[in-house]
């Protein structure tokens, strides 16, 4: 075993669970489900945990977060049997299908996997790979590839339930269906989720995937999803993150695609400690449209890491990046664009672009668009730009008798607009308006749709535990 | 007296625009300012308005009695002053009734009154909407967006009617309109006319003072006023020319 020079106390403690409480985390595996998890096993010890040594992560520290104490566990301690008690969904008029996990465990009201009318399978990660051993030997684990960084390995190796969505070929699913993250936890938490969405030929879903409502305590959160696109399938995906300024978010999305799918998939973090968004989209179809849509607000000390990896394999397709971002007070982010488009990619379209705007002189930005290309018919661009709210603008709105406050406020809702307005889940886009709008004004408290009610604590919430999974 | 600017200079960069500015406008009158290009016209508005990119260096400007350098934008906006922009800038992302609403309350607010509840306000929009036959629904469209030039010269106007400003100044209203959308221009501008207000016209050619027909003319040229006279000195402009003004002068 090789000697890490980074060797966090983090890192010994997984390494040393993954041996002590081997018997949870491979219950109910078989063979080869095991294997793979060894195989990551390795993989970690090999590469740790990211550090800035490493280009990808060059730009977001994560010593601190590393050298916390966090509550590890491998058993569901909690299972809440009513899930609306635990969240109520305050969209209104959003009708959607909604799951929910529960500090990394999937959260039911009767049977841990369902088959919904139209044929669609919809349940925990860990009972899918139980019932379904086919479709996790063909699927899983073949997209996230440990070789990219060491919380891949990790999660692979040691991540128990998390969310799996199978929708068969030919069904366009009618709801939306709508997961809920949620960590409730008395102390710091480490914890991880791991999850696979299969989306079957001609097949139609809309995924609104939302962490927030948490507490104030620390929690180090890594999730990967793998999604497997088949031919002409279509997903429009949403990632909401608003959660308290102690948490840190390792969220990475494993897209693959093949002939004439498309995807949209639009990620609004409007709060967080340390937010990293993954994305790793392998184009390996012809046909294909992937559009990569990004919003960060992040003020005090926030920080966000939006990781994008765009890989044409086949010609004839399209992706379309465009990535948005305000930064107050001493808040920082990152945007690592890569697009590859691979020798044979002919007639690829590739385009990117990075939106910032910093309203403080400490605030900043570190855009890194990168495209390596290695066929030669194709359209590709990049832009980057990192600025102040037009100043033209803003003399034209006050010429009219709108406070500097009020315009500002103004021409910040107009920079988010753009990436509101792809949202097609017409409630949804209506509620981003106003939480958008809310967030700018400072106003968007982490606990304001939670049930817990941190912030009110007067307001009762009721739990229904099962003591028998304690 | 509603407006009195004396010995006006400005400059923008160290560069001076304005060399000594001098102009007096009342209640109920309609003034001209004409020039050739580049001699100060829109600077002279865009100071008034309250741009700061451009640094006034001496001279004073009386409003309603008031100091008005004194004021930031906003309030002298909300103190009855309309700025007309030669190029009106494009907002994506700002509705144009949001910017209204927006705008009409924040004034409301400056002179004590309640926001306009939400029913009168719309129909004070369709309402001027109609004064400057604009068809379009403007309620999701953002500020000018995708708007040609005529249809934002006459969103100017529109502005200009939603707030009832006391003093108005059109910078260059007319460039880039054809007759229809000149027409339209002038007729908003006539019907919000009144013994209460005053607008000043800045403007190249005499073409639009045959809509807009003025008390007073003025040619700035150089960044001063040198010549002032009634409606008949734009003619006369017309027809002899920015030569004959600099003859005059020597």
């Amino acid at each position: 075993m090789r000697s890490d020079t980074t060797d966090f106390p983090l890192k010994k403690t997984l390494i040393n669970n993954f041996v002590e409480h081997g018997k949870d985390i491979f219950a109910n595996n078989k063979e080869s489900i095991i294997d793979i998890r060894n195989q990551a096993y390795t993989k970690f010890i090999e590469q740790g945990l990211p550090t800035q040594k490493l280009e990808a992560w060059r730009n977001t520290d994560l010593t601190a977060v590393y050298n916390e104490d966090y509550d590890h566990y491998y058993t569901q301690a909690n299972v809440i049997k009513d899930i609306d008690s635990v969240f109520q969904c305050n969209i209104p008029h959003l009708n959607t299908t909604m799951i929910a996990l529960l500090n990394g465990w999937y959260v039911y009201k009767d049977v841990p996997l369902k088959t919904m009318a139209d044929g669609t399978i919809i349940g925990s990660f860990a009972e899918a790979m139980k019932v379904y051993p086919d479709i996790f030997d063909k699927y899983y684990a073949k997209y996230a590839t440990s070789k990219d960084d060491g919380f891949i390995a990790l999660n692979t190796a040691m991540a128990q339930d998390g969310f799996f969505i199978y929708v068969p070929d030919n069904v366009q699913v009618k709801k939306p269906i709508q997961i809920v993250n949620v960590i409730d936890y008395d102390k710091n938490i480490f914890l991880q989720t791991r999850n696979l969405i299969i989306l079957g030929k001609n097949s139609e879903l809309t995924l609104v995937h939302c962490d927030d409502s948490y507490n104030h305590q620390k929690c180090l959160c890594n999730t990967v999803s793998e999604i497997v696109q088949d031919e002409n399938s279509y997903l429009d995906h949403y990632k909401m993150q608003n959660v308290n300024n102690n948490s840190t978010l390792i969220n990475s999305s494993y897209f693959y695609m093949k002939n004439n799918a498309r995807l949209t998939t639009n990620g609004m973090s409007l709060n967080g400690g340390i937010l990293r968004n993954n994305k790793h989209i392998t184009i390996d179809g012809e046909g294909c449209e992937a559009n990569v849509y990004g919003l960060y607000l992040m003020d005090k000390k926030q920080h966000i890491d939006n990781n994008v990896f765009i890989d044409h394999a086949k010609p004839n397709s399209m992706s379309n990046e465009l990535f948005k971002g305000i930064m107050d007070d001493t808040a920082s982010g990152v945007f690592n664009g890569h697009v590859l488009v691979q020798r044979d990619a002919q007639k690829t379209n590739a385009f990117q672009r990075n939106k910032n705007i910093l309203l403080t002189d400490k605030a900043k930005v570190n855009s890194k668009p990168f495209l390596e290309i290695y066929a030669d018919d194709v359209k590709c661009s990049h832009g980057a730009t990192v600025g102040q709210l037009d100043t033209e603008a803003m003399f034209y709105i006050r010429s009219r008798g709108i406070s500097e406050d009020s315009a500002q406020m103004l021409l910040m809702y107009a920079f988010c607009d753009e990436i509101i307005q792809k949202i097609t889940v017409e409630p949804l886009k209506i509620r981003l308006e106003d939480m958008v709008k809310k967030r700018l004004r400072g106003e968007l408290s982490v606990c304001a749709q939670c049930v817990l009610h941190c912030s009110h604590p007067e307001k009762e919430f009721n739990f229904e535990i099962d003591l028998s999974k304690i | 007296m509603l407006l009195s600017i004396k010995n006006l200079h400005a400059s923008i960069n160290g560069k001076e625009i304005l060399k000594g500015v001098n102009l007096e406008v009342n209640k109920g009158e309609v003034h001209a300012i004409m020039g050739p290009n580049g001699t100060g016209k829109s600077t002279l508005a865009s100071v008034i308005a309250g741009r700061d990119v451009f640094e006034v260096t001496d001279g004073t400007i009386l409003y309603k009695g008031k100091n008005l350098l004194a004021l930031p934008v906003e309030a002298r906006a909300s103190e009855g002053i309309f700025l007309g922009f030669q190029y009106p800038v494009e907002i994506p992302g700002v509705s144009m009734t949001n910017f209204m609403r927006t705008a009409v309350n924040e004034q409301r607010k400056y002179k004590g009154l309640d926001p306009l509840p939400s029913g009168e306000f719309l129909r004070l929009m369709e309402e001027k909407k109609k004064m400057v036959e604009i068809t379009a629904k403007l309620a999701n469209r953002s500020v000018n967006e995708g708007f040609s030039g005529g249809e934002k010269k006459k969103n100017e106007i529109f502005q200009m009617a939603m707030l009832e400003p006391t003093l108005s100044i059109l910078d260059e209203t007319d460039s880039g309109l054809d007759i229809d959308a000149l027409r339209i221009v002038a007729n908003g501008v006539n019907k919000l006319r009144s013994p209460e207000n005053a607008t000043v016209v800045i403007t190249h050619y005499q073409r639009l003072l045959d809509y807009i027909v003025p008390d007073f003319v003025h040619v700035l040229f150089e960044g001063k006023i040198v010549k002032s006279g009634g409606k008949e000195l734009a003619l006369e402009l017309e027809e002899k020319g920015y030569e004959w003004i600099k003859e005059t002068l020597i």
